[in-house]
């Protein structure tokens, strides 16, 4: 019975840079952080190897093209977290966007457009949480093909054609900016503040996690675990139709488009935050700064000049290397 | 049962019956507990002791038989309805979140909040002070409710469990082999727990294979054989012997 004198500094931890330094010879500090770790490293190496990367303007036209990603990764936390995996996140925002394209093209507003991406892209969030908790069906393959439906739907409602959006509203979304921090990264850093109080600080976050880390136990203590799963899809799809707006002001279009290095890079930027795939260990602010890698790694490499084929490789290594390192994570 | 010790029943159940297809698993157990007493149920594998606890912590219905709970016929169809009615369950696999902290997994599912609506926050703080006082009550060598279940020995996470079941107003405690993973040191600990619970007035239902701590700890013995209660006895009249003469069906009720 020792073990909790053992364990009171993980408990307690201290404050300070001295023991942080002492904790870096351990291979978990380097697991437990390795999206701020191997952002600062990125930002060094790129800063050095390329005069422009950290100038204001890249700086800013970096945040705005992270903002969705950073959305998708908060999306992407909350399913993983429960043990699940959310496949269709991506086709679920080309879906959003085409619902926003097809409002818009009816003439609706750009108001009355959004709340359709919202409200189209949270239909197959509702699809795949009644899949997954009433129909038993694995989290893997159900969302395996409802990201196939969404993607024919959006294909099928748009004659895979895009539609061009020129709106006033979408023009400043995509423009505006307080200082330097375009509108888009804010709406995301909204999201990811709104998130963590979520997960961490309300009743709604603790049963999240609960289910993630032990369905059985979680329900033994009264938690419905049907409907956090159904919630946590729902959260994803609604936040892969905010990303859609985004992306729609972005391309000044809505496309039918696969979009996959979306759903590839929002779970890298999960696992680069130190999150668990197996659930159970909530993170917001790591799979947001593993985000951030992702965005600075593609873009500091275009700045090089390095070819556009090699930048899936560059994320994949990325991703291979944190994935390894994770599985030295302290339990 | 005579009239006289009806008063201090505090749960009865009566021709408890349940059959899972053709396995009749319970074939009309009836047992009582008494006030204040810890009262164990013993029996070999297969007797029905773990389907008839399953049936008063409402985890199974009965297929036929009542439940008397201070003198009022109760029908549980959930866990949670048992436990509004003050039946607490510690299971064997202890129904512990290993992933979150201590103070998390006393409140899981009972959490207190603060602020209005659909803003509520947690209330910390509240939750952490009476998680630590709900636990250093019960037991000595408490870790910090801060740290988490994963990081807990086998002993420490028997006494949250226990202490999360006993903090809630209970006025029974069911415990399901509440020692058979723990060391010497441990199982002394936990039966500490369980007579200081039993010292705050309540109730426990002690499921266990270990005669010397049947005898140790519970004030009345049931003794289950084929899916019946078929023997009692007060545990300071009963020996060792006797109760594994009752179980294996040596010696007749």
């Amino acid at each position: 019975m020792n073990l909790p004198v053992k364990t009171t500094n993980v408990v307690v931890p201290e404050k300070g840079v001295g023991p942080a330094l002492r904790e870096a010879r351990h291979l978990s500090f380097w697991a437990e952080n390795a999206a701020p770790i191997g952002l600062v490293v990125l930002v060094i190496v790129f800063s050095i190897l390329s005069p422009s990367f950290l100038t204001i303007g890249n700086i800013q036209s970096m945040l705005v093209a992270a903002a969705i990603l950073v959305i998708l990764a908060v999306a992407q936390s909350f399913v993983i977290t429960t043990g699940g995996i959310d496949l269709s996140i991506s086709a679920t925002m080309t879906l959003g966007a085409v619902g926003f394209g097809l409002s818009w093209q009816a003439g609706l507003g750009f108001w009355p457009s959004a709340v359709i991406a919202l409200l189209s892209s949270a239909v197959i969030g509702l699809v795949n949480g009644l899949l997954i908790a009433k129909g038993k069906v694995t989290d893997f393959i159900a969302t395996l093909g409802t990201l196939s439906v969404a993607t024919g739907l959006a294909l099928i409602l748009t004659s895979g054609r895009p539609i061009s959006i020129t709106s006033v509203e979408l023009l400043r979304l995509t423009t505006g900016s307080v200082w330097i921090i375009g509108f888009p990264f804010i709406l995301a850093i909204v999201v990811g503040i709104v998130a963590w109080f979520l997960m961490f600080r309300m009743r709604f976050g603790l049963h999240v996690q609960a289910v993630g880390g032990s369905e059985e136990a979680a329900v033994a203590n009264g938690i419905n675990a049907g409907r956090v799963r159904i919630a946590v899809y729902l959260i994803a799809a609604v936040l892969a139709g905010l990303g859609a707006i985004l992306l729609v002001a972005r391309i000044g279009a809505a496309e039918p488009a696969i979009n996959t290095s979306y759903l590839l890079n929002s779970i890298a930027a999960v696992v680069l935050g130190g999150v668990s795939l197996t659930g159970g260990r909530a993170k917001i602010v790591g799979p947001i700064l593993g985000a951030l890698l992702l965005t600075a790694l593609t873009n500091g490499l275009t700045l090089l000049g390095v070819s556009q084929f090699y930048q899936p490789l560059a994320v994949g290594l990325v991703v291979v290397l944190a994935a390894l390192l994770t599985r030295f994570q302290k339990k | 049962m005579n009239a006289a010790a009806n008063s201090d029943v505090i749960l009865s159940a009566q021709d408890i019956t349940k059959s899972f297809g053709g396995v009749h698993a319970l074939r009309g157990a009836s047992i009582t507990m008494r006030r204040g007493e810890v009262t164990a149920l013993i029996g070999d594998n297969g007797a029905g002791k773990s389907t008839l606890v399953r049936c008063l912590s409402g985890i199974h219905a009965p297929d036929s038989g009542t439940i008397t709970l201070d003198g009022e016929i109760v029908h549980f169809d959930t866990p949670l309805a048992a436990r509004e009615a003050g039946i607490e369950t510690v299971q064997q696999n202890l129904a512990l979140v290993e992933d979150l902290t201590v103070w998390q997994n006393f409140f899981l599912g009972r959490e207190r909040t603060k602020g209005a609506g659909p803003f509520r926050m947690l209330d910390r703080s509240s939750m952490r002070s009476t998680a630590t006082e709900m636990l250093s009550d019960l037991a000595v060598n408490v870790p910090p409710v801060t740290s988490r279940v994963r990081r807990l020995s086998g002993g420490q996470r028997q006494a949250v469990a226990i202490a999360r079941a006993a903090g809630w107003g209970s006025s029974i405690v069911i415990m399901d082999e509440p020692t058979a993973a723990l060391g010497v040191q441990e199982t002394a600990r936990v039966e500490d727990a369980i007579r200081k619970l039993q010292a705050s007035g309540v109730a426990v239902l002690l499921i266990s294979h270990n005669f010397d701590q049947v005898l140790r700890l519970s004030d009345h013995v049931w003794v289950m054989r084929g899916g019946l209660a078929v023997a009692e006895r007060r545990a300071d009249e009963t020996t060792g012997d006797e109760l594994v003469a009752l179980i294996t069906g040596a010696k007749a009720a």
